[in-house]
């Protein structure tokens, strides 16, 4: 992954540091999967957010709050639905709703529980994923998608075209929207060519009216 | 031990290694059963100094058959305080920064009111006639003694098992008194297992011919052998299997072969034997039932209309929840269902779980990661209520 020294104390990689620059300092934020707490310690640092993590590894969770960040154990399918409606400002959920068992169900819980969320993951419409698919005949590896089918933990991969299905589906508005390419450079709004460019994609969602 | 003289205010009187406030005199306390107690004593001990603000206090409440001698020499045992590894000049709690406070519990036999004191009524010791207390009770007179001693709030309320319960009836009873909280190896309620743990204990101890209806002290004797069981059964559920297995496996005490007897042929009976009899030296009877008693009645979400999460709701407290996976006693599951209220409470809080096989009891033995972890989430919650270095 690409880092961008300076940008903090130990970097933070330029997909974090996407989805921080969406978030409005001071408020308050859920990180779901927030693994090591980089993008919770950049939060508080430089946008002094009141924030909060939750992640499945419980190594990551303890190195969290050894840092002095608020981070329980926990994942996004069993744990988003004990949070009340409108608790937070944010609801981030980065490159794990393609391994949630139920997507549909997170996203209308971020939704809830977040006045707005930010989604970010990896695009299976990209072209080296549908190139390795079409020429190689086996399941792509690319940057984003670094496991073979065995490994990894993704279960329900999607486009970009997707995903503005399913948004609109559950009546969610997209404010912003990002699009990756592979070499870690980011194009802002949607372009007719991204389902085919990006590598990652990233929205900030809000509820439909 | 550097104490604040400035916080100790008259009506003070130093007993044996400690110190007692005598409280309730003008507003006796309403127990939860609807008596009320007044004037009662809090014998509690103090470590560090009271910041100018008074800003920089720490509580720390401790388990069944713990006291106030967290970290200093125990006056009837003579040895070191029971959280000297988490409590002390440069530890965890690190009494050069934080003014740390612990005082034995409502019905403690320690120095705090409770059955082995003299009833004012009678002139002999309570006995039965002590009032029952419950969790919330303890944490009541604990606030009291805070007035007492000037300090408006807390920086942190610490504590393992009884100590984690009392911790969280704190945050739920004076959210604006706790700017952090540590629950560790605790539940919301107390479990029907447990309950029937408590249960073998007091039936010891009322079992034993020397308890005579409670009122053992006024008649000279003492149900040494009641008390010592209860502390027994009560052993086996602070450890794992796996730890007392490590410790003892199927080792014979001080013989070669088994003696078709009923003597303590194995190791594990001689150490059980021996925590049973040492305990009684330091512990009172009548102090243990009402104090299974008052584990036993906890239930936070009861108050609430059977709904946790309303205990903590508007909580600006910070939480740190913390469980061990070998804790049988009191599982990472009831730990969770804290966290799981905590969060519906949208409350700030972290949950962690130590790997250990130590059982229970690991929440007082050396553990670098418990450590590490408090000492972050100490040191976070310090940087936001704008304590000095």
């Amino acid at each position: 992954m690409n880092e961008r020294p300076g940008a903090s104390q130990r970097g933070i990689r330029i997909d974090l540091l996407s989805i921080a620059d969406m978030v409005e300092p001071r408020s308050r934020v859920l990180d779901v999967g927030c693994g090591d707490g980089a993008l919770l310690d950049y939060l508080a640092r430089f946008k002094q957010v009141d924030g909060r993590g939750l992640e499945i590894s419980q190594a990551g969770v303890n190195a969290c709050v050894a840092q002095g960040l608020s981070v329980i154990q926990g994942d996004a399918d069993a744990d988003l639905k004990d949070y009340p409606a409108n608790a937070f400002d944010y609801v981030i959920l980065s490159q794990t709703l393609q391994a949630t068992r139920r997507p549909r169900q997170v996203l209308t819980d971020l939704l809830r529980i977040g006045r707005r969320a930010i989604v970010s993951f990896p695009n299976f419409g990209y072209w080296r994923v549908r190139l390795d698919l079409l020429l190689g005949g086996r399941m792509p590896m690319t940057g984003t998608l670094d496991q073979p089918w065995y490994e990894t933990p993704n279960i329900h991969l999607c486009t970009i075209e997707d995903f503005l299905d399913l948004s609109r589906d559950l009546g969610i508005a997209i404010e912003r929207r990002i699009a990756i390419d592979g070499k870690g450079r980011s194009r802002q709004g949607g372009r007719p060519l991204d389902n085919l460019l990006a590598e990652q994609a990233l929205f900030l969602l809000r509820k439909n009216g | 031990m550097a104490e604040a003289d400035s916080v100790h205010g008259h009506g003070e009187a130093r007993v044996q290694g400690g110190l007692v406030a005598a409280l309730g005199r003008e507003r006796p306390l309403r127990l939860e059963s609807g008596v009320t107690l007044g004037p009662f004593t809090i014998a509690y001990q103090t470590y560090g100094r009271l910041d100018a603000e008074r800003r920089n206090a720490i509580l720390i409440c401790h388990a069944l058959t713990g006291d106030q001698h967290v970290a200093s020499r125990h006056p009837v045992t003579g040895k070191p305080g029971w959280w000297e590894s988490m409590v002390g000049p440069g530890r965890v709690i690190d009494t050069e920064r934080y003014f740390v406070i612990c005082a034995n519990v409502l019905g403690g036999c320690m120095g705090s009111s409770g059955p082995t004191e003299i009833d004012p009524a009678s002139g002999k010791p309570y006995g039965l006639a002590f009032p029952v207390v419950t969790i919330a009770d303890m944490v009541n007179a604990q606030a009291m003694l805070l007035d007492h001693l000037g300090i408006p709030d807390l920086f942190c309320v610490i504590g393992g098992s009884m100590g984690g319960m009392q911790v969280l009836q704190w945050a739920a009873s004076y959210p604006d008194r706790v700017f952090s909280a540590i629950p560790i190896a605790c539940a919301a309620r107390h479990s029907a297992q447990n309950i029937a743990f408590h249960e073998v204990g007091r039936q010891a101890i009322m079992a034993d011919p020397e308890w005579r209806g409670g009122d053992y002290l006024s008649l000279g004797s003492n149900p040494r052998a009641g008390l010592a069981v209860a502390r027994m059964a009560a052993h086996i559920t602070y450890l794992s299997e796996t730890a007392l297995h490590r410790k003892f496996g199927r080792n014979l005490q001080n013989r070669e072969r088994i003696t078709f007897g009923f003597e303590a042929d194995f190791q594990v009976e001689s150490y059980l034997r021996h925590q049973g009899s040492t305990f009684v030296e330091r512990f009172d009877a009548n102090s243990y039932l009402y104090i299974t008693r008052a584990m036993d009645y906890f239930d936070l979400a009861a108050e609430h209309g059977g709904v946790l999460a309303k205990a903590f709701s508007g909580t600006r407290t910070r939480f740190c929840v913390v469980s061990f996976t070998s804790d049988w006693l009191f599982p990472t599951r009831e730990s969770r269902e804290v966290v799981h209220a905590l969060n519906a409470a949208a409350a700030n809080v972290s949950f962690v779980e130590i790997e250990s096989d130590k059982g229970h009891d690991a929440f007082l033995l050396d553990e670098p990661e418990m450590f590490k972890i408090l000492r972050g989430f100490l040191e976070g919650s310090a940087e936001h209520r704008g304590l000095r270095r």
